[in-house]
């Protein structure tokens, strides 16, 4: 379990190593304290969504899962995508409610984001990881919760280093996007490092 | 007619999706290690934004402005299902070392971009032209990056030997970076380089200027 968490949080980065929610990664990293909120939404998000999806797929979706109505036959796996988006954004309407109800401050905080993260590739993608690997609602749990905090490191990391990129003189074809992408592979380089911690 | 042709060239290079707008690039470097799975991929991503296109253009009139979101979502994952069905049952091999990505398909914000920006407001020829050259701009992209990581990270293209490594007796040493996560990032970094420099209207525009350099310039 350690180790899953660890690698969900570094050696296998969804933003730097499956290049998973790399849009918004770029375009929402220009000041720390938006990335902060973002990175925060995130982890709620996926530690819900993983294993809420988790139960669903082996609940409904797979292959005999409809057996006890005397289904046996029925595999309803090809309709995953729509229910992990249907879940997805069913659970951030509902957590925009809870939170809009008894933390008002926190909702404030995350307000604008949570709608963005329904069409963030890093949720779906984490979801669709966990079908591909076969994790157990345990293992789904770590998942879910060491990948969003992976995500979330990731970002505030990186738009700690943009703060500072702002001010640095580099040739115009390389402001903005350019120097973006090389930073994210530096970083990306540097996450890869982690490669074997707690194996 | 020409105004339409400007719908296909004009996402090419000048206006190209990934360099220049940022969409689509979540799933997009991740297939990028060999040329064959870019291939699939702008093959699958560009089929599914015409269709997609094509759909929501045909039905713009009819979609209630307040759930407009979902019915598009609802009409890509219905797409990308079909398409990925189909690579499952006619290029397995392919679809595996694909594995989750042609899913990610439906959270793709150039798919959705495009059917919101374009499709929403335009009638379906144009938006499926419109769709074919995002999707064309983006395949350039893909195949651009994937042919370079093939080539240096493997010596070959398309899995056919063009650079003879050196431990079958030729002089090429594959560089074990380009089969990784970072160099995909440094390539498209380079990229949009390149065409910055070349298209300068493209060049954003510092939000603070150093004092050092306004008396320079």
């Amino acid at each position: 379990m350690m180790d899953l968490l660890i690698t969900a949080i570094f050696h296998e980065n969804l933003a730097l190593t499956f290049f998973l929610g790399v849009c918004t990664f770029l375009a929402v990293s220009e000041r720390l304290e938006t990335a902060f909120g973002l990175g925060l939404a995130i982890i709620v998000v996926q530690t819900i969504t993983v294993p809420v999806n988790n139960l669903i797929f082996s609940g409904f979706l797979v292959e005999g899962a409809w057996a006890w109505l005397g289904l046996p036959d029925v595999d309803l796996t090809f309709l995953r995508l729509i229910a992990f988006i249907g879940v997805i954004a069913a659970m951030v309407q509902i957590l925009e409610m809870v939170l809009d109800r008894f933390a008002p401050v926190l909702y404030r905080a995350l307000g604008i984001f949570l709608p963005l993260i329904t069409v963030n590739c890093a949720v779906l993608g984490g979801s669709l990881f966990m079908v591909e690997r076969q994790y157990d609602f345990a293992k789904s749990v770590v998942f879910g919760f060491g990948s969003g905090v992976g995500w979330a490191l990731a970002i505030i990391t990186f738009a700690a280093i943009r703060e500072r990129l702002k001010y640095s003189d580099m040739p115009a074809g390389l402001q903005g996007l350019g120097s973006a992408f090389l930073v994210t592979g530096l970083m990306s380089l540097g996450f890869s490092a982690f490669a074997g911690v707690g194996s | 007619m020409a105004s339409n042709l400007r719908h296909v060239t004009s996402p090419l290079i000048e206006n190209n999706p990934v360099t220049l707008q940022i969409l689509g690039i979540c799933s997009a470097l991740a297939v990028t290690t060999s040329l064959s799975t870019a291939l699939v991929m702008s093959l699958a991503l560009t089929s599914v934004l015409c269709l997609a296109s094509a759909t929501v253009s045909l039905i713009r009139n009819h979609i209630p402005n307040v759930i407009r979101l979902i019915v598009q979502i609802i009409i890509i994952a219905s797409l990308v299902i079909v398409i990925d069905e189909l690579l499952q049952a006619y290029a397995f091999e392919i679809s595996r070392q694909l594995s989750i990505f042609v899913g990610l398909i439906v959270t793709n914000c150039l798919v959705m971009g495009r059917a919101e920006a374009f499709a929403m407001r335009n009638p379906v020829w144009p938006s499926v032209l419109d769709g074919l050259g995002n999707g064309l701009g983006y395949s350039l992209v893909l195949i651009i990056v994937g042919s370079i990581r093939e080539l240096l990270g493997a010596g070959t293209l398309l899995g056919y030997t063009i650079l003879t490594p050196a431990s079958d007796g030729g002089w090429f040493v594959p560089l074990g970076l380009m089969q990784l996560a970072p160099s995909a990032f440094f390539i498209i970094g380079l990229l949009v380089w390149a065409i910055r420099t070349h298209w300068v209207g493209q060049v954003e525009t510092p939000k603070f200027s150093l004092i050092q350099q306004r008396s320079r310039g």
